[in-house]
């Protein structure tokens, strides 16, 4: 049985046939429509994610499929004390799939060890959120037709946004790909993916300004200075302003640049963006819907055939 | 110079760092043997300048070398029968350690799951690092 704890769980090779998948879905949706008839999904969702939560129960109705789970600990035994080995053991017995929301990070791991149902971690704390990941890797092979040969920007919160950090992680898996770190001082990306890509040999630069170098970039990721993160009132206020890309900043990039975000978006990308057609964020979200489709059917060992 | 005497049956160890000889002690739970342990700290070393060593009479089954292994992979370990050294062993860095170390990280799942064991990988033998199994956070045997 095979679980998702996080993007590097698959190969490159079945990341590829999990787009192959995805793309087939997303071409023939009538094909799928009945693939889970009879299964459930459990959407185990300890802390509040509309998004995730409802892309991973479209995702399976989708199919065919039903849902059942809680959207926030207080609807769920873990209120009454109740760990996280009981709760997968009990889960088990009522869903054929769960997809883990925690605020406590590897908590869908502790589940994995525990269930007798695949685990798909939606996201534990600031650790991982892998299906974030095989959008953002979806989005940018449909949308550029690959995922190797070119230089993406990564801007704005690079220190605690773990969406980045995955991603990063993801992508140098793959050929002649340079990296753009764009973001204040005090939201450098972490030293250590700086090692490791030097490690690797692999081209990136920093700077603080996102005019500078959009010229330069195929993809540009914007990310959202998130307030939960910060301590300090004064120093979120000061920089969750820092980038605004907007209609003239965005007259410098290249025709055929997308900018992809994981949402919830707040100031970063002013509204008048969204009509550009290199706008692809709300076409990521779709995106997001196909390869949770994929994920379901692989993890569930469904094969579907004409 | 003081003299300590031989053992009969344990194990020497040998070229600990001066002063961490009784951080060993409490780690490889040598407090709860009921067997004679000579601590010796500072003694002279052409090596090191100066060098601890712990001298355990008991069964040689008794030692941990993943715990050892971990806090210093330098130590030399003598096991001792009938007053003799028999074997020399090698310590290497363990791949994984179970409830030797604790994972500081708040947001760990650990830190609400009591009952969790507290497992570190070794994710980088060159640079010695350890990581949480579940949350990941960075340790190395430096901060131990």
């Amino acid at each position: 049985m095979r679980h998702l704890m996080s993007p590097l769980d698959f190969s490159v090779e079945e990341l590829d046939e999990l787009f192959q998948l995805a793309d087939d879905i997303q071409a023939n949706p009538a094909k799928y429509a009945h693939a889970c008839e009879g299964k459930k999904l459990a959407t185990c969702f300890y802390e509040p994610s509309t998004r995730t939560r409802l892309s991973f129960e479209a995702a399976m109705i989708n199919l065919g499929g039903n849902v059942i789970g809680f959207s926030d600990a207080n609807s769920s035994s873990a209120a009454k004390g109740e760990s996280v080995s009981d709760t997968i053991r009990i889960i088990s017995c009522y869903a054929d799939i769960c997809a883990m929301r925690h605020p406590k990070e590897g908590a869908p791991m502790v589940a994995a060890s525990k269930s007798s149902i695949p685990v798909i971690n939606a996201g534990d704390g600031g650790h991982q959120h892998p299906t974030q990941t095989l959008t953002d890797l979806l989005t940018i092979r449909s949308l550029k037709g690959r995922l190797n040969n070119f230089t993406i920007g990564l801007c704005g919160d690079l220190k605690f946004g773990r969406t980045v950090h995955s991603l990063i992680n993801a992508l140098v898996r793959y050929d002649n790909i340079s990296f753009v770190f764009i973001s204040p001082d005090e939201l450098r990306i972490p030293e250590y993916i700086i090692e490791m890509l030097k490690e690797k040999n692999i081209p990136y630069s920093e700077v603080t300004k996102l005019e500078d170098v959009l010229p330069d970039l195929d993809i540009l990721y914007m990310t959202r200075v998130q307030k939960e993160r910060f301590f300090n009132e004064e120093d979120y206020v000061r920089l969750k302003d820092f980038y605004i890309l907007n209609k003239e900043k965005m007259e410098l990039a290249k025709e055929d640049m997308i900018i992809l975000h994981p949402l919830p978006r707040v100031n970063e990308i002013s509204v008048e963006v969204d009509d550009d057609p290199r706008a692809v964020y709300f076409k990521q979200v779709q995106y997001g819907v196909y390869v949770r489709m994929a994920l379901l059917l692989t993890l569930l060992g469904i094969k579907v055939t004409a | 110079m003081l003299n300590v005497g031989k053992i009969e049956e344990g194990f020497v160890l040998d070229h600990i760092k001066a002063g961490k000889s009784l951080s060993i002690y409490k780690h490889l739970g040598l407090d709860k043997l009921d067997c004679t342990v000579a601590i010796i700290k500072n003694a002279k070393s052409r090596k090191m300048g100066k060098k601890d060593i712990l001298k355990v009479e008991c069964d040689i089954n008794t030692l941990n070398l993943d715990i050892l292994g971990f806090i210093d992979h330098n130590i030399t370990v003598n096991v001792i029968k009938s007053g003799e050294i028999i074997q020399k062993l090698e310590l290497t860095l363990p791949k994984e350690i179970k409830n030797v170390l604790k994972c500081k990280n708040p947001r760990c799942i650990t830190s609400i799951e009591q009952e969790l064991p507290h497992i570190f990988v070794l994710t980088d033998e060159v640079k010695e690092v350890y990581r949480c199994k579940y949350c990941e956070e960075k340790y190395g045997s430096s901060e131990f």
